[in-house]
């Protein structure tokens, strides 16, 4: 069986010289400081073990440091009005958890779309961050939630906004070898707010998105007005896209169907996604990003029950 | 390249030995361990059949390092019938629905059926679709395997059967 494997690009073993599982985040910093490039982290490890088949050796590492050992990583909170999760929350914690359904619906909703079953229970929300897809399930309802991630290294800790986070295709503002994604942070959608997560695929399991939008929106009193409102998307570019110039269109605008229009509209034109087999033509993804900003802003609308005249 | 010394519970028993870092959990219980019950299908974790259970969730066992289970306690299918020969009331029920063809997605199958009805006892069948949802088969069309879940869900409520 092992000849059907060599002509294709995938191997069917991984080669990795050393795993190693620290008991501290210390340990873990300390020791990929030492190893000077040569280790990589890994949780869930659904993104790296396939990597590490390819056969053009990209993927390879010399050594893998574990860090699903380490205590009270896989939080989940609420403090000072913000919700907390470290870097060990899988999407089976995230989908589960009644305070993210509660108050952060659209990033519980994603987490649950993710793969299937047994790639949610290993798989983390961090991680997919920084796989930095253009289109992961939760990173397009954190981008809209504006979410704050905190990267440690050796050096110490920074935080970064989502909107800097993410570079390039498979590229993120965090460097594996050196550095460990340890929370994220997002203010929760309080009253007067709405969220809406919608998505395109092609089966309704195991299936990478063709389209993802997260939408969220902040009425006045009256609620007749959107105060302020996010709209996020993926794939539609190399990374997560925020459209700021819809957003502020839509600051204190008037809730009626031809605003909701007009801002669907705009998305579309502001959306450049290449033609791909995998994901969907430009054209037809274009046309979807403007139905789902449509549908997605009135379902954020009605979750706060304002009605659109 | 940095032996490990591995220690978990497989299907109950402690066991111990040196692997290397790469052996990936599914090869581990089926070349070094021989319990071939569990399949490779894709080594992707698209198709499910590599299914075991990790303190008692299903995980794919096809993106696992073995060094992941140290300490942990995994379940195979082989570790569902009795000492005795006797079958769980899961896998009594696929037999006698017809869920089973070539019988390749099975294992992954009863596993993720099995953590299902751990933790809910009368699923419906929304909530069985999802918690099968990882799982691939290419010959049943999924509907016996549907019918045999609820079946068992029914068997293990009445208390009927043998408490596998």
């Amino acid at each position: 069986m092992r000849s059907v494997f060599i002509p294709v690009q995938w191997g069917r073993d991984v080669e990795i010289g050393q795993y190693f599982l620290p008991g501290s985040l210390k340990e873990a910093l300390e020791f990929l400081a030492e190893q000077e490039g040569k280790a990589k982290v890994i949780a869930g490890g659904t993104d790296i073990i396939p990597g590490l088949r390819k056969k053009d050796k990209k993927g390879r590492v010399e050594t893998l440091v574990d860090i699903t050992r380490i205590p009270k990583l896989n939080f989940i909170r609420e403090e000072q009005n913000r919700i907390v999760l470290g870097c060990l929350v899988t999407h089976a914690m995230a989908s589960n958890s009644e305070l993210l359904m509660g108050k952060a619906a659209i990033l519980a909703d994603g987490a649950r779309s993710v793969g299937s079953p047994q790639i949610r229970n290993i798989a983390t929300v961090a991680g997919n961050l920084v796989s930095g897809q253009p289109a992961g399930d939760t990173s397009i309802p954190l981008v809209a939630l504006d979410a704050v991630v905190t990267i440690a290294s050796s050096e110490g800790y920074r935080e970064v906004p989502l909107t800097e986070f993410f570079v390039d295709i498979g590229q993120t503002a965090v460097d594996p070898r050196k550095e460990i994604l340890t929370q994220i942070s997002f203010r929760p959608l309080g009253p007067g707010c709405g969220g809406s997560l919608l998505r395109l695929g092609k089966r309704k399991a195991m299936a990478l998105p063709m389209l993802v939008c997260a939408i969220t929106v902040k009425v006045n009193r009256n609620r007749d007005r959107i105060l302020e409102a996010t709209i996020a998307l993926g794939p539609v570019g190399p990374t997560p896209f925020r459209a700021r110039s819809i957003e502020d269109f839509l600051k204190n605008a008037v809730i009626n169907s031809s605003t909701i229009a007009e801002a669907a509209e705009g998305v579309a034109a502001l959306c450049s996604p290449r033609d791909s087999l995998l994901r969907g033509s430009c054209e037809y993804r274009q046309e979807m990003a403007k139905v789902f900003v449509r549908r997605g802003i009135s379902q954020a609308l009605e979750q706060v029950r304002a009605t659109i005249s | 390249m940095k032996m490990f010394c591995l220690s978990f519970k497989l299907n109950g028993k402690s066991v111990q030995l040196s692997v290397q870092p790469a052996k990936l959990l599914v090869d581990l219980l089926r070349e070094d361990l021989r319990l071939t019950g569990t399949k490779i299908g894709c080594r992707e974790g698209e198709c499910g059949a590599c299914t075991v259970l990790v303190d008692g969730q299903p995980v794919n066992s096809c993106l696992i390092p073995a060094v992941k289970v140290h300490g942990r306690e995994v379940l195979t299918i082989e570790g569902l019938e009795r000492e005795d020969g006797v079958l769980d009331i899961i896998q009594e029920s696929f037999i006698s629905e017809g869920a089973i063809q070539c019988g390749f997605c099975t294992g992954g199958m009863i596993l993720n059926a099995k953590a299902l009805l751990d933790r809910r006892q009368e699923p419906d069948e929304s909530e069985i679709r999802h918690a099968l949802s990882g799982v691939l088969c290419r010959c049943t069309g999924y509907r016996k395997i549907i019918q045999a879940v609820k079946t068992a869900s029914r068997i293990r409520k009445e208390g009927r059967g043998n408490k596998g």
